[in-house]
């Protein structure tokens, strides 16, 4: 369980973690607490799978990197074959079941459009996927994942 | 445009961040660069957007978020940008985009809503749906997530650590 703390600490350090030498004593200075406990009590956040990651997180834009979501019509018995088979390309890095018509929703990040299309065309034929399409973003609004606890 | 070292300090950034009290310091070791160095490369990307945030992802089931449905609606061209601006503006919606459709799939705007349950996402789409007078939507509930991690950008770079 998340104590009072915790949440504190976690609605701050979602999206402020200082860049400066000592990050972790600017934290604590505004939570009122000292180095030590900030740096403990994150060590046992992770540990313990509250967070999944910590650090930097890049724009994949404007590091030249190609996206796009896809989703395809599975056959529910190929379901996990299809699943394996698109959770192995490493730019894949969100795979959904999901409710409705298409029922496999992806987000796929490549260095270039041709790979992107080569990967694509390769799912597209695989066994029990009866249709992909894909849908580029024209425009990001947001993109950010902060949770108030 | 991105040099080698761009690439390697990218890529070190990806791996294990230190929870220890000079994490720079280590990362800057990994890479081959002062603390300084680092420092400054890092700020000079956030300035330039390549950054997104310095910070952490939780895992959102974990913190109690159990429920997320990827909302698909049906947007007038016209509205996008309007539409876009106005949820942003709710904290519920963590990804807000306009994408190009498909002839069958017309929906060409998308949001990922978070919720502790399915009624509470149900909830925000309708409220939503009414602020925004949209009423051609669908809500994608996820049965199952098959994968979701982290994109390793430039691996090459990251050899030697």
């Amino acid at each position: 369980m998340l104590t009072d703390f915790d949440k504190e600490l976690l609605n701050l350090i979602q999206t402020r973690l200082p860049l400066e030498p000592r990050p972790f004593a600017i934290v604590a200075k505004w939570l009122e607490v000292d180095e030590t406990t900030v740096i403990e009590r994150l060590s046992w956040l992770k540990d313990h799978g509250y967070i999944r990651r910590f650090g930097a997180f890049f724009d994949s834009a404007y590091l030249g990197y190609v996206s796009t979501l896809a989703a395809a019509k599975v056959h529910p018995e190929k379901m996990a074959d299809v699943a394996e088979a698109v959770n192995a390309y490493a730019g894949v890095t969100h795979n959904y079941e999901r409710d409705g018509e298409y029922n496999l929703w992806f987000t796929l990040l490549t260095a270039n459009q041709l790979e992107q299309d080569q990967i694509l065309a390769v799912i597209a034929n695989l066994p029990g996927v009866e249709r992909l399409i894909s849908l580029p973003a024209i425009e990001k609004y947001k993109v950010s994942v902060a949770f108030n606890l | 445009m991105l040099d080698n070292l761009d690439k390697r300090i990218i890529a070190v950034m990806q791996g294990e961040f230190p929870l220890v009290a000079e994490p720079y310091k280590e990362l800057a070791q990994r890479i081959g660069i002062t603390e300084h160095q680092l420092l400054e490369k890092l700020t000079e990307y956030r300035k330039a957007g390549k950054l997104r945030k310095m910070g952490v992802v939780l895992r959102h089931r974990e913190v109690g978020y159990a429920a997320n449905a990827l909302c698909a609606w049906l947007v007038p061209e016209a509205r996008l940008t309007e539409i876009g601006e106005l949820m942003s503006t709710y904290t519920v919606v963590t990804h807000c985009y306009s994408r190009i459709p498909q002839p069958e799939w017309p929906y060409n705007f998308y949001t990922m809503l978070h919720a502790h349950t399915r009624a509470e996402c149900q909830a925000l789409a309708d409220e939503l749906a009414q602020v925004t007078g949209l009423d051609n939507y669908q809500l994608l509930f996820s049965t199952r997530e098959w994968k979701k991690t982290s994109m390793s950008y430039f691996p090459e770079y990251a050899k030697g650590e």
